[in-house]
């Protein structure tokens, strides 16, 4: 496979590590009344879809940046590759 | 019909002509007392446990397409029992004690081949925790034995010993494991089922469910609706996509494993190797192939293919480990779609909703499982409490706490 | 004159005679010829035996669909068994065996398996063998393993090298035939950049085979003419022995290109090249595959596809018989018999499956009318035929041609499935291929030379590459084909997989036994599973299975093909990572003073590390390593531990940060200061422990485990980038920045003082233990310095850039010789840290959390970090949870066992009385016995009791008493001192 990637172009597949959902972002409230539960979805519970999927690779043997790839998980067609960092922002993420 | 040499004798001297299916091929009743979806060897196993084992009749086995078309054909035909932890190392054990009398229990020749397994160690830190597991076999009564470098230089003395880049040290053996027909595990459970009553539906596929009240009362299909009383979801694999239907989320992920078979070649292989410092396994079919595997791709993916990188790995491994198969031809390559959990093992367990239960979560370790999970599965939907070898395989272990985490690798199922 | 079906023509050189021997008799041929085209020369027909039955084969094909004649090719560790002849060109030399017999070729003593057939029809070993049950083991399956296979390996180490390689093009050409040349030709001169690959040594695909003309010249010298055009272009590469076997996602292309399999020697030069083609496009242009007609006993040597045996008369100027009949469905078939009449090779007859006119003139021959074959007469090679209507010709060869199938192949690799074309009675590529993949000429079912020509341009345009001169002009030759798979009035077994022997039978009783969808039928009957993989035979046999089914071939289903296209060596997949360069080596820095110093290595992950230092006199390496345990507690030893991960954190928010991803608290670490910290995984799982020092204000540098040095980062980059993305804070890995030393002893300080620089306080109040700072050492180079200890002794690591860590090992003996110091290796390191009770790899394995290893409190509960809320779930936190704990014999002779468990006094050793297991053991030489680290329930509550650690599978048990883990110096006064 070949990811697009945001800053570096196309690159193989093969210089990245993948981690899973890219809801791995969303980490809950440790505070939260519900952090047990929120954390146990968070940590275990995935949607594992047949179709798109937003999902984390991190660009290892290269500059380091965990990119979000959207990707078909039947056809494993790509169509969107941003910075994690920049979703996670949009996503409320700050410190 | 049963099968025997006499009757091979007799039909040979006739043409061949008596032989009847093997399967009937019934049309859905409305209405069974247990439908199983998923026509794989589990959910084929469960259905034939449910009638010898239960004494239950009215029971559908429903397949999206031909039986035996997921993880139980397209596997590398392994069977072992040896793991570590005690939520899985005694499920295991039955399971290998079910393959040793499979073929006289079905009537079917499913070639189960007890050849032995080998898991080469190539460090200290490795040997520690292969004896922890071997010991955890030996309290389980199951069977190991440690080898040392010397011994496996006897035995094969094709390892590369000498040159290479993590030197062999030593090995654990299963000399129970080996390997077995895997088509044939799908064929003759199907067999040993529609013998005993069960409805084996082909080209029946499950496009929702008919949940009224936290209580699921049959499946909608490609073929009209089907009540049932229970309805057992068996189709690792796909697990993600019928749970949907039934609004589930799982702790599983859904991931591709390729695997190998060369071309045949006179035997080579006594039984199965698996190269502990890369990701490689091996064993030579009955009809002279290397069969080996390796690593899952490692992304999320529903498409019974792979990529590149993980061809050119698991043949690294392989050179790594036994130079003198540089010449033989890689002649087809496959792959399977792994429901792999967050801890790596697997779950029988009931849903949330009742009448409504669960199997999956194999990983790549569902083909040795099969005959155990069909007897657990089958306890669970019969008896409604888990078997006493399956009890900790349960949905809501992640939540209390208790996982069964054999290489501890930690909720990232492209690790396990 | 060996070679007696010589006749005129073909494009060999006829000037050079080769030699060559099969079965050891030899034989001449000619460069540009194949194995098997020199086997049909030198009239040897009966070339190997079948899978099952063991009956006598011939050639079959001419390329590499071929399922009959495969040979060993090569002697010794070179030996290569299974290739094709059909695909293997002649070399000087080359020698070749037949496979799969006992006995010789000619009386192959496994033959009697042959009339044993009733009673092996397919799947009959699923119905017997099963009693009794030990006997499946002990007897049937010996006996049909050793029968099984077919060529065989040499057992040696494979003596050549493999190379891979990276490609990357605009336009990847699959198929070097009229249409694939036409493709590449447009769009290179369009200014594309064009690889062409082709399975043969020779481009240009059915024109090398066949009479046909382009713009008025022979088919074979237009595409000579266009592959130099192709050659003489920078922006082209032409790639002909390469096999593009596999397509891949977005665009990648798995190619397979035999460089010196033509030759006698590879001469030391990578013999195949696996090479992965990044295409923006591909044009399949793989041409189509001729498919046989089944009819009993229609696998005889010399019955051959009729667009083989026209191939080698056109190609390679051989005549596979000297009175060959045509047995055909379809106008192609005539072709054969028009070639090979033209060329003085006599047909008898071209029977044809239709009843119509014929579709040229034959000299010679008669034309049989809606006929058929239905037997064959000539065991070791064919004599006779006998058609439906009982009438007899005797022939030697018997050109069958049941129609042609587009190579699909690569269209289906991404489960693309294809669709039938009814006036083709074929498949074609579906809708779904590959993203980026056109299909044109005959692998698209434009089945004439005209109409693949026009596709070859077409498909080209339409990617956007134009060219303007006419096309090339050739006729539409005519192709009609009906529809005939089987001659029913066949009464011998008529074969569909000729490797596998699954015959009409075989289909119809699969059918009979409900097999019936393709992959049943497939799996039951092994049809299509061979190393040919079905090209002949899957499609007659699905057409079989329809009939039987009395529905139509579509509806009966399709096969998917799966990479590869063609076999691939795994040696070529593995390419040079293969014996010590399986992985690449990762040095220390002071490694080469290692290697001059006696140290004895070790793999560790990558990284090779010292493990001991042998000194003269010593008897193994315990008298080592226990010497440098006692010498280092007794003065000082030097470690190099570069090896440990390094990472470099800076920015105004790196103490925040840290205080998230350790359990622990980070925020009161001072400056100058260095803390122990624990990293759980958000799952709560103890996962890598470690030091981090404080250097600066917002300086900051963290140890890990060497296991887990990349993965730590990686975490770290996580949490930096997708959890606290405005944090500021930026991590940089210095593993391999800096060398790294543990210096430790009681004379740690002492030798220390002679290598930092004066100006830099080392006393006890000064530098305390944990302190850490930025010194300079040997007159002024950078250097950082940390007090801390694994060993459990006064000890520092002393850290210098990795290019000075080989000179600062010497450094750090020289000074220490007064001392008596050692170099101590990772044996030693281990011993020391189980003596301390630390836990390492074997404790941290990923299964125990901070509460199994006694750590429990310092997960703080006041601050968020990762794996704090999972960590406290309840079963996690059980009262009867495993503890780690120390362990010693009761009788102190006595090694204890590492994996072994811990049972209860009375107990049966079963897994309900398990309570634990041992996780690490050493002989430790300053107690004198030897101890251990283990996890046991409520270990830490059971100080002082009796239990056994039992190995069962060492058959042997013992008593262990529960401990302190803290073997030495329990209360750390060296460390502090």
């Amino acid at each position: 496979m070949i990811i697009n990637h945001p800053l570096l172009g196309p690159r193989d597949a093969a210089e990245f590590v993948y981690l899973g959902d890219a809801a791995l972002i969303d980490r809950p409230d440790w505070q939260a009344e519900d952090a047990a539960e929120a954390f146990h979805a968070y940590g275990y519970l995935r949607d594992n879809p047949a179709g798109a999927h937003q999902e984390l690779w991190y660009h290892e043997q290269g500059d380091r940046s965990w990119l979000v790839v959207t990707r078909d998980t039947v056809s494993h067609e790509i169509t969107a590759v941003e910075l994690a960092r920049d979703v996670a922002r949009a996503r409320g993420r700050s410190r | 019909m049963r099968y025997s040499a006499l009757k091979i004798l007799r039909e040979g001297l006739t043409g061949n002509k008596g032989w009847t299916p093997a399967w009937r091929d019934p049309e859905p009743k409305p209405e069974y007392d247990i439908v199983i979806i998923g026509g794989g060897g589990h959910g084929l196993a469960t259905a034939y446990y449910l009638a010898k084992e239960f004494g239950l009749r009215n029971i559908a086995v429903l397949e999206k397409g031909w039986i035996g078309s997921g993880n139980v054909g397209r596997n590398t035909t392994i069977i072992r029992s040896n793991y570590l932890l005690p939520g899985n190392e005694p499920f295991y054990e039955m399971s290998l004690k079910l393959w040793e009398g499979l073929e006289q229990d079905f009537n079917y020749n499913a070639m189960v081949s007890q050849r032995s397994i080998l898991n080469l160690i190539h460090s200290d830190a490795q040997r520690d925790a292969f004896v922890r597991r071997a010991n955890a076999m030996f309290l389980a009564g199951a069977d190991a034995e440690l080898a040392d470098a010397d011994q496996l230089r006897a035995e094969l003395p094709f390892l590369d010993f000498d040159n290479a880049r993590f030197p062999i040290k030593g090995g654990l053996y299963q000399r129970r494991g080996g390997t077995v027909r895997h088509d044939a595990v799908a064929w003759g459970y199907a067999r040993g089922a529609d013998a005993r009553g069960v409805d084996i539906i082909q080209n029946c596929e499950v496009t929702g469910f008919d949940i009224q009240e936290g209580r699921c009362r049959g499946v909608e299909t490609t073929r009209g609706a089907i009540r049932a009383r229970k309805v057992g979801v068996c189709v690792a694999g796909s697990s993600g996509r019928v749970m949907a239907l039934a609004g589930m989320r799982l702790p599983i992920e859904s991931h591709v494993l390729q695997a190998f078979v060369t071309e045949g070649l006179k035997p080579i292989l006594p039984g199965v190797i698996t190269f502990g410092a890369g990701h490689f396994y091996v064993s030579q079919s009955d009809k002279g192939g290397l069969v080996f595997g390796g690593d899952i791709d490692g992304y999320n993916s529903y498409a019974q293919r792979g990529n590149l990188p993980v061809v050119e790995d698991v043949a690294e491994g392989g050179m790594a480990i036994m130079p003198m198969i540089g010449r033989a031809r890689l002649l087809r390559s496959w792959g399977g779609i792994m429901d792999m959990s967050m801890d790596g093992s697997p779950f029988i367990d009931r849903t949330d909703i009742d009448g409504l239960y669960f199997n999956g979560g194999w990983c790549y370790g569902g083909f040795k499982a099969t005959p155990a999970s069909g007897l657990c599965y089958a306890h669970l939907l019969a008896k409604d409490a888990p078997h006493p070898v399956a009890t900790e395989m349960r949905l809501d272990r992640f939540a209390r706490g208790h996982l069964i985490d054999e290489k501890g690798m930690g909720n990232q199922p492209n690790l396990h | 004159m060996s070679q007696i079906h010589r006749i005129k023509g073909g494009l060999i050189d006829r000037s050079t005679e080769i030699s060559f021997t099969f079965n050891g008799k030899a034989m001449r041929g000619h460069p540009g010829d194949t194995l098997a085209s020199a086997l049909l020369a030198n009239g040897q027909r009966l070339v190997g035996r079948s899978f099952k039955y063991h009956r006598p084969r011939g050639i079959f094909t001419a390329g590499s669909e071929e399922p009959n004649a495969l040979v060993e090719l090569r002697k010794g560790a070179a030996q290569e068994p299974n290739t094709r002849t059909t695909v293997a060109e002649l070399f000087d030399g080359l020698s070749a065996r037949s496979q799969n017999h006992r006995g010789s070729l000619e009386f192959d003593l496994m033959a009697v398996t042959d009339l044993l057939s009733p009673f092996l029809s397919a799947g009959f070993y699923y119905k017997t063998f099963m009693w009794p049950r030990a006997f499946w083991e002990k007897l049937y399956e010996p006996a049909i393993r050793a029968s099984a296979g077919l060529g065989r390996l040499s057992m040696e180490e494979d003596p050549d090298t493999y190379d891979k390689g990276y490609l990357h093009c605009d336009l990847l050409v699959i198929g070097a035939g009229p249409a694939g040349l036409m493709a590449a030709r447009t769009a290179a001169r369009a200014g594309a950049r064009v690889i062409v690959a082709d399975e043969d040594f020779v481009l240009g695909g059915r024109l090398n085979a066949e009479t046909l003309e382009v713009d008025g010249a022979a088919g074979a010298d237009w595409a000579a003419g266009v592959v130099a055009e192709l050659a003489a272009m920078a922006n082209v590469r032409l790639m002909p022995r390469s096999t593009v076997y596999g397509a891949y996602d977005h665009g990648v292309y798995g190619v397979l290109e035999r460089c010196t399999d033509h030759l006698a020697s590879s001469g030391g030069k990578p013999r195949q090249v696996l090479w992965r083609v990044y295409s923006r496009h591909a044009v399949l242009a793989a041409g189509a595959t001729e498919r046989p007609i089944a009819f009993g006993n229609n696998d005889r040597p010399g019955v051959m596809l009729a667009g083989a045996v026209r191939a080698y008369a056109n190609r390679w100027g051989v005549a596979p018989g000297r009175r060959v009949a045509v047995f055909t469905n379809s106008d192609d078939g005539w072709r054969t018999a028009a070639d090979l009449a033209a060329k003085g090779v006599e047909v008898p007859a071209v029977i044809d499956t239709r009843d119509a006119p014929a579709v040229c003139d034959v000299p010679g021959a008669r034309h049989m009318r809606g006929a058929a074959v239905m037997d064959t007469k000539g065991r070791k090679g064919l004599r006779q035929i006998t058609l439906t209507d009982g009438q007899m010709i005797d022939v030697d060869c018997l050109a069958v041609s049941g129609g042609w199938n587009p190579n699909v192949h690569l269209t289906c690799h991404q489960r693309g499935r294809p669709a039938w074309r009814d006036d083709l009675a074929a498949f074609v590529p579906g809708h779904d291929l590959p993203p980026g993949m056109v299909v044109a000429g005959a692998a698209n079912g434009a089945m004439t030379l005209a109409a693949a020509l026009r596709e070859g341009r077409v498909v080209a345009e339409r990617l956007g590459y134009a060219d303007k001169s006419d096309l090339p002009r050739a006729e539409d030759e005519p192709r009609d084909c009906a529809p005939v798979w089987h001659v029913p009035q066949s009464r011998a077994r008529a074969w569909l997989d000729l490797q596998n022997d699954v015959t009409v039978k075989d289909v119809k009783q699969a059918h009979q036994e409900g097999f019936r969808a393709v992959e049943h039928l497939k799996r039951y009957t092994t049809l299509g599973m061979a190393t040919d993989q079905g090209k002949t035979a899957n499609i007659p046999a699905l057409a079989i299975m329809a009939d039987c089914t009395g529905r139509t071939i579509p509806e009966t289903g399709t096969t998917i093909f799966r990479p590869p296209y063609t076999p691939v060596p795994i040696g070529a997949l593995a390419g040079r990572a293969r014996g010590r360069e399986f992985r690449p080596y990762r040095l220390t820095p002071s490694h080469r003073w290692a290697e001059a110093n006696g140290a004895t290595f070790v793999e560790v992950g990558n990284w090779l590390r010292a493990q001991w230092f042998a000194r003269e006199g010593e008897q193994g390496w315990r008298d080592s390593v226990d010497r440098e345990v006692l010498m280092t507690r007794g003065s000082v030893g030097i470690c190099d531990v570069t090896t440990l991960g390094k990472i470099d954190i800076q920015g105004r928010d790196a103490g925040e940060f840290l205080n998230r991803v350790y359990c622990n608290g980070f925020a009161t670490l001072a400056v100058g200061r260095v803390r122990y910290g624990l990293m759980l995984r958000e799952d709560g799982i103890a996962y890598d422990d470690g030091t981090t020092a404080r250097l600066g204000e917002h300086h900051y540098v963290m140890t890990t485990t060497t296991a887990n040095a990349v993965t730590v980062f990686r975490r770290l980059e996580f949490a930096r980038q997708c959890l606290w993305p405005d944090l500021d804070v930026h991590l940089i890995s210095t593993t391999d920045g800096w060398a790294q030393f543990a210096v430790a002893g009681p004379n740690a300080r002492n030798l220390l003082r002679k290598v930092v620089d004066e100006s830099h306080d080392l006393s006890n109040e000064a530098f305390p233990f944990m302190a850490c700072g930025e010194v300079t050492v040997c007159d002024g180079m950078p250097a950082r310095l940390f007090r801390i200890s694994f060993s459990g002794e006064l000890a520092y690591e002393v850290a210098v850039p990795a290019r000075y860590g080989n000179a600062m090992m010497g450094v750090l003996m020289e000074a220490g010789r007064e001392f008596d110091a050692v170099p101590y290796g990772t044996e030693a390191l281990g011993v020391m840290r189980i003596e301390k009770g630390h836990a390492a790899g074997n404790e941290l394995n990923g299964q125990t959390t901070a509460h199994n290893l006694g750590m429990g409190r310092m997960v703080s509960r006041k601050k968020d970090c990762i794996g704090n809320v999972l960590s406290q779930r309840p079963e996690m936190l059980r009262e009867d949870a495993v503890k780690l704990v120390g362990f010693r014999p009761v009788d102190r002779a006595t090694g204890l066992i590492a994996g072994s468990h811990f049972i209860g006094q009375g107990d049966a050793a079963t897994m309900e009385n398990d309570q634990g297991w041992m996780s690490s053991v050493a002989y430790s030489p300053s107690l004198g016995h030897s101890i251990g680290l283990g996890f046991l329930k409520r270990g830490d509550a059971r100080m002082g009791e009796i239990l056994r650690a039992v190995s069962p599978v060492h058959g042997r048990e013992m008593e262990v008493e529960v401990v302190s883990a803290h073997f030495i110096d329990p209360d750390g006064e060296r460390l502090r001192g």
